[in-house]
């Protein structure tokens, strides 16, 4: 991966940004879980577990090799709630600008237009983990939204709810938000190569914070990147077989 | 062992009444499928199913074939195949009652049965509209810490749970590994029917190693051995979910018509993915 590379071959993919990216907001994290159908967070919390030596615990769903759970299905929650898990990963349908997430689906509950699967571990984890980290690839304005349909999970609570958990970042494929809890907004770090501001609030429902000076999302380096294509890619291979056809570099997936 | 007459996969599915709550594992932990398709080939009708905490091909496969009426789950997706279409069709259409759950709270609600406690309080979940929509569940005070509202949700005691495992013995002591919600699930529930890919001659309380993994026959009504009882899904450490299975599935079942060639062609042909 040195000399004598074409240049093609060292951009790294959307997803190996994504993933990069994570694993950035993950750092000085003890224990990362991850949850259903989250190929990119897993594979983003294997590469930070590689970059701390294996200092890292993580949690794969669905996982043989990467789950060391032997309480059943209700370990991971129970861990969280005697604040045994740093960071996870939250999705959404729906995302709006106070944070609240919606998986179960748009227009009028139950008879919902959508109906996407369910709520899974939301409105439980986001009370009780203190770095969620809300991923979706799709940013547009049906995604990012004023306001959720319906709140799997809230963003904030009212004062007196047990909540040592809660938001802390949104990343998107273009841009990534850091979550002010005390102003209950997002608000942008840093745009990815290839994007403007322009195009992230031409595509974002909700208003946001943003600096004068927005940074370009960092991008990994070629010893990063190798990792990613080799160790890591094997690694979430085992749980996301179909994933790993597509996401990584092969020209396929640009 | 309770029910010594169930020698069969139809024998178990007839024991399974119309109107049961029904308890089944995700698909990753043991989903009982060749059980499942004796029940829709029985015509079971009117199930209350519990996924616990959450299923896949299994709650779609009922819900398409008209056997449930009310779902409890926590969620329902084919994962890395897609949206399950049998369900949201049924959703759009509201032919099934929801009651939508958070994943442990499912796990909390069955380990109060398990313990014969009327109820378990649980953290999270105040301020999600799930719980304006469960009327069952209710915000009480914590009882030892004034102003510290937490929630607290009916045990969940199932007629059935039913699910999948690699061996069980002649007793019906049943070895589950570390998947310990299927234990939970068999505390809970009044019956619990298992099928096992293989039925060992010798107890599995012979060796400490496997009896730490085993529910003990107490709580086993009946064992039935169906070898690759799981597919078209997998069963942990023992074989994999059937790809071009589930890719054909996911096609097939978008419309009315080719989800009826499913049923008409899959639960007495186990065979269908060889094609």
């Amino acid at each position: 991966m040195k000399a004598g590379v074409p240049a093609d071959t060292i951009a790294p993919t959307r997803r190996e940004l994504l993933i990069f990216t994570i694993a950035g907001l993950l750092a000085g994290c003890g224990h990362v879980a991850v949850g259903a159908a989250s190929p990119i967070p897993g594979a983003a919390a294997l590469l930070q577990r590689a970059r701390s030596g294996g200092a890292l615990r993580v949690s794969v769903l669905g996982s043989t090799r990467n789950n060391f759970f032997t309480n059943g299905g209700v370990e991971l929650f129970d861990c969280a709630a005697q604040g045994r898990i740093d960071a996870f990963f939250l999705g959404g349908g729906q995302i709006d600008g106070e944070g609240n997430v919606n998986l179960v689906g748009t227009g009028s509950y139950p008879s919902t237009e959508v109906r996407w699967p369910g709520s899974f571990g939301s409105a439980y984890l986001y009370f009780l983990v203190p770095r969620v980290i809300l991923f979706r690839e799709e940013h547009t304005r049906r995604v990012l939204v004023e306001k959720v349909d319906f709140i799997s999970a809230p963003g904030t609570s009212e004062k007196g709810i047990y909540r040592p958990g809660g938001p802390h970042a949104l990343l998107t494929n273009l841009a990534l938000f850091d979550y002010d809890r005390i102003r209950h907004r997002f608000r942008l770090r840093s745009v990815h190569p290839g994007h403007g501001v322009e195009e992230v609030l031409d595509n974002t429902g909700f208003a946001f914070d943003r600096p004068d000076d927005v940074p370009q999302t960092p991008l990994p380096d070629l010893e990063m990147l190798a990792l990613i294509r080799g160790r890591i890619r094997d690694e979430i291979g085992e749980v996301y077989p179909n994933f790993v056809e597509t996401a990584f570099h092969r020209g396929l997936d640009r | 062992m309770s029910e010594d007459h169930i020698r069969g996969l139809d024998d178990l599915a007839a024991a399974i009444a119309d109107g049961a709550k029904l308890a089944v594992p995700a698909d990753y932990s043991g989903p009982a499928m060749a059980a499942t398709r004796a029940l829709i080939r029985r015509g079971a009708k009117h199930l209350h199913l519990v996924c616990v905490p959450v299923s896949g091909l299994q709650a779609e496969l009922l819900i398409g074939a008209g056997a449930v009426d009310v779902i409890e789950t926590s969620a329902v997706t084919l994962g890395e195949y897609g949206a399950a279409p049998r369900f949201v069709d049924a959703v759009r259409r509201g032919k099934i009652t929801l009651k939508d759950a958070t994943c442990p709270a499912i796990h909390a609600a069955l380990e109060a049965a398990a313990k014969g406690l009327p109820f378990m309080p649980l953290r999270g979940i105040i301020g999600s509209d799930l719980l304006t929509h469960r009327g069952d569940w209710k915000v009480i005070e914590n009882p030892f810490t004034a102003g510290d509202p937490i929630v607290a949700l009916p045990a969940i005691r199932p007629d059935v749970a039913l699910f999948h495992a690699p061996l069980a013995d002649r007793e019906g002591n049943v070895f589950i590994g570390r998947h310990r919600e299927l234990m939970t699930m068999a505390h809970a529930a009044r019956q619990s029917f298992v099928t096992v890919e293989e039925i060992s001659k010798t107890s599995l309380f012979e060796d400490e190693r496997l009896a730490a993994g085993v529910i003990p026959a107490l709580y086993i009504s009946a064992v039935v051995e169906a070898k690759s009882g799981a597919w078209p899904l997998g069963l942990w450490n023992a074989y994999g979910e059937d790809k071009a299975f589930l890719r054909r599935y996911v096609a097939l079942a978008k419309t009315d018509e080719g989800f009826a060639e499913v049923l008409t062609r899959w639960p007495d042909e186990p065979a269908m993915a060889a094609e």
